[in-house]
């Protein structure tokens, strides 16, 4: 059994076949356009999923705290006005931050609520002496918040009765190794001391200095707050809605509730700047493909007179003839799709090998997601049909006896 | 004895067409011309140059619409169809052979045949390649059904566009100069098959020429001059 293609295909491919050359530019152009957008598409989503992905990965989506203590002008009696004084800096607990953690756990988007008591710090060894930051926590609950355990580089990250997990900066500051001792002293004159169970490397210097892991009661003792946490720290299901999770529970709490998206403002900002650039030049590459789909095709429409008017003599109706030409324009977008993403690919490959991290791995992974490659075809191809509508219009209101009588 | 009463398969009453309606160049060129064809006739189409030929037979080709009076195809008046019937009238009812053989060059010859069966049924199938290629047998040409137009002489061409024309076994065949380019030998041949192919299918054929040897072969003879039928033989 013989493949018959129907009438529209079967004109359309052979025109296509028939002129090669022009087949074969605007089968590059397409190509080109693609691949720009695909390639570009790819590495910025890669980028900014890794840069966010960085961001996150030392910090909570959202953070309770109590109500921050302003400085208050006050008015006396009289009229004088006088300033009063912020408060010494104590810690201050969340009020009854269990029914607090509840209420956020059942939030809509919300995957996991920590509490964490927090508050500063000397670690001492020997003669040396390093300011921290002390985190009481449930290690099961904060692990859900910071993946703590794919940093570690010595040990678990477990903490249990007096033992702590400390950062790498620390460890060598200290010449701290595992199961080593270490001492923290409080302002408020109590100290304990710790057994090291675990060391992390978090990707950051300063982290990796300053935060001392140990258990919420021996944090509340130690940093008198009996009971109480200093924050609430919330994972939510998608980091784009965190803002959204945080006004909700702020509305419902009346606490001070931020979510990494305030914290990094600026850094969303960039990103989104340049996600509004990446749009403009994808929007210009569709418009300069399908101009160049266009403007052959238009020409193609006028070399091909003579073959239109045959066909419309023959039978060929109008709708036929539009047929004919879109299908060109969705075959050159289709194939050129195809070409593109593999040109995409290969471009990933190359430019993957050549820039890498600090460290020698790559700075992007060189790989395509197939929704990328689908997303492309389905564009590449509608923005070839619409490209062909003017000719392909042109081409089914030509007048069969112009063509016929020349 | 009694005639019967078939209805013609071309009949044009006062038919008149001009060019730019409107405009101060506005040109009468066809004024008012009567003519029936029957089943089965094999006239020709003669006349000086720019007397309207190519023009009438486009208009009855429903190529081209007249300005006024009537044209009937089959019994069915063209004025009433849309364009969209007028295009299906065209491809199942009449059968073009053109001065310039205007084949598809990017088609072979078996598939230029084959078109007007593509058109009309949206999709080639066995029996239309059967069919296409009876009658590349008949014009002699059963070897080339594989070339493309490009590689056949004049005279194989025009033949390819006859075989084409006949493809769905039409019931008028208009044929515009159809040998005005071959030569006379040639000629001959073309003018041969179109007859032998009007007796077999009983086809009426209508066919522009120049040359009065050839006219004189035909049943009838329409002269045309300045868009006035000047006789009718
Ligand atoms: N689209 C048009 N616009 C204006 N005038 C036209 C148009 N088409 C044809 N004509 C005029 O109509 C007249 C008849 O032309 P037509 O082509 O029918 O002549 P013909 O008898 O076929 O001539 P020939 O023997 O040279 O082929 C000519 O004067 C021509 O200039
Ligand atoms: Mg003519």
């Amino acid at each position: 059994m013989k493949l018959r293609l129907p009438f529209a295909p079967l004109v359309a491919l052979r025109f296509l076949r028939e002129g090669r050359m022009q087949t074969l530019l605007i089968l590059a152009g397409t190509t080109g356009g693609v691949a720009v957008i695909v390639f570009l598409t790819q590495l910025i989503t890669q980028l900014q999923a890794q840069i966010v992905d960085r961001v996150l990965g030392s910090q909570a989506h959202v953070v309770i705290r109590p109500t921050e203590e302003a400085n208050r002008r006050a008015i006396d009696d009289q009229g004088f006005a006088s300033l009063v004084e912020p408060r010494a800096q104590r810690l201050r607990s969340v009020d009854q931050w269990e029914s607090i953690a509840r209420l956020a756990a059942g939030m809509e988007g919300v995957t996991a609520v920590s509490p964490v008591v927090t508050g500063p710090a000397f670690a001492v060894r020997g003669q040396a002496n390093k300011s921290v930051a002390l985190m009481g926590v449930d290690a099961e609950r904060y692990r859900r918040i910071v993946r703590m355990e794919e940093y570690m580089v010595a040990g678990r990250f477990a903490v249990d009765g007096t033992r702590a997990v400390i950062g790498s900066e620390l460890a060598k500051d200290l010449g701290i190794r595992l199961e080593d001792k270490l001492r923290v002293a409080l302002p408020n004159g109590r100290d304990e001391q710790l057994q090291v169970g675990g060391i992390f490397d978090i990707g950051n210097k300063d982290l990796n200095r300053r935060w001392v892991f140990v258990t919420l009661p021996l944090a509340q003792s130690l940093l008198d707050l009996p009971g109480g946490v200093s924050n609430l720290d919330l994972t939510v299901a998608d980091i784009f809605d965190a803002q959204a999770v945080a006004d909700r529970l702020r509305g419902a709490t009346g606490l001070t509730v931020d979510s990494w998206m305030q914290t990094n403002a600026q850094l969303l900002a960039a990103l989104r700047n340049q996600t509004v650039s990446n749009n403009l030049i994808r929007s210009f590459v569709v418009i300069i493909v399908a101009l160049g789909i266009a403007s052959v095709l238009v020409v193609s429409v006028v070399q091909k007179q003579k073959e239109i008017g045959i066909l419309r003599a023959m039978g060929a109706s109008r709708s036929m003839i539009l047929q004919v030409f879109l299908i060109q324009g969705a075959v050159v977008g289709a194939v050129g799709s195809l070409f593109g993403s593999l040109l995409a690919f290969t471009l990933l490959n190359v430019f993957s090998s050549i820039y890498r991290n600090a460290d020698g791995s790559p700075l992007f992974a060189a790989e395509l997601e197939p929704r990328f490659i689908l997303m492309a075809a389905l564009v590449a191809t509608l923005v070839g049909l619409a490209s062909a509508l003017i000719p392909a219009r042109r081409a089914a209101r030509m007048d069969p006896v112009q063509a016929i009588r020349s | 004895m009694s005639t019967p009463t078939i209805a013609p398969v071309i009949e044009l009453a006062g038919l008149t067409k001009a060019y730019n309606i409107g405009t101060p160049v506005e040109t009468e060129v066809l004024h008012g011309i009567d003519l029936s064809l029957a089943e089965g006739e094999f006239a020709a189409l003669i006349g000086p140059s720019g007397s309207g030929k190519s023009t009438l037979l486009n208009i009855i080709g429903l190529l081209e619409r007249p300005t006024g009076g009537r044209l009937s195809i089959g019994g069915r008046d063209t004025a009433s169809l849309s364009e969209a019937e007028i295009t299906q009238l065209r491809g199942r009812s009449i059968g073009f052979v053109f001065q310039f053989h205007h084949l598809l060059p990017a088609f072979t010859a078996l598939e230029n045949v084959m078109m007007p069966t593509i058109i009309a049924r949206g999709a080639a199938d066995d029996e239309a390649e059967t069919m296409a290629l009876a009658l590349l047998d008949a014009v002699g040409l059963k070897a080339h059904a594989h070339k493309k137009p490009s590689q056949l002489s004049g005279g194989q061409q025009q033949r390819v566009a006859i075989a084409r024309a006949l493809g769905l076994k039409p019931r008028l065949i208009l044929a515009d100069e159809p040998t005005g380019n071959l030569d006379t030998h040639t000629a001959d041949d073309i003018f041969a098959l179109l007859r032998e192919f009007n007796r077999q299918t009983r086809c009426a054929c209508l066919i522009v020429t120049h040359d009065p040897r050839l006219a004189e072969r035909c049943d009838r003879i329409v002269r045309l001059v300045d868009g006035h039928i000047a006789g009718s033989v």
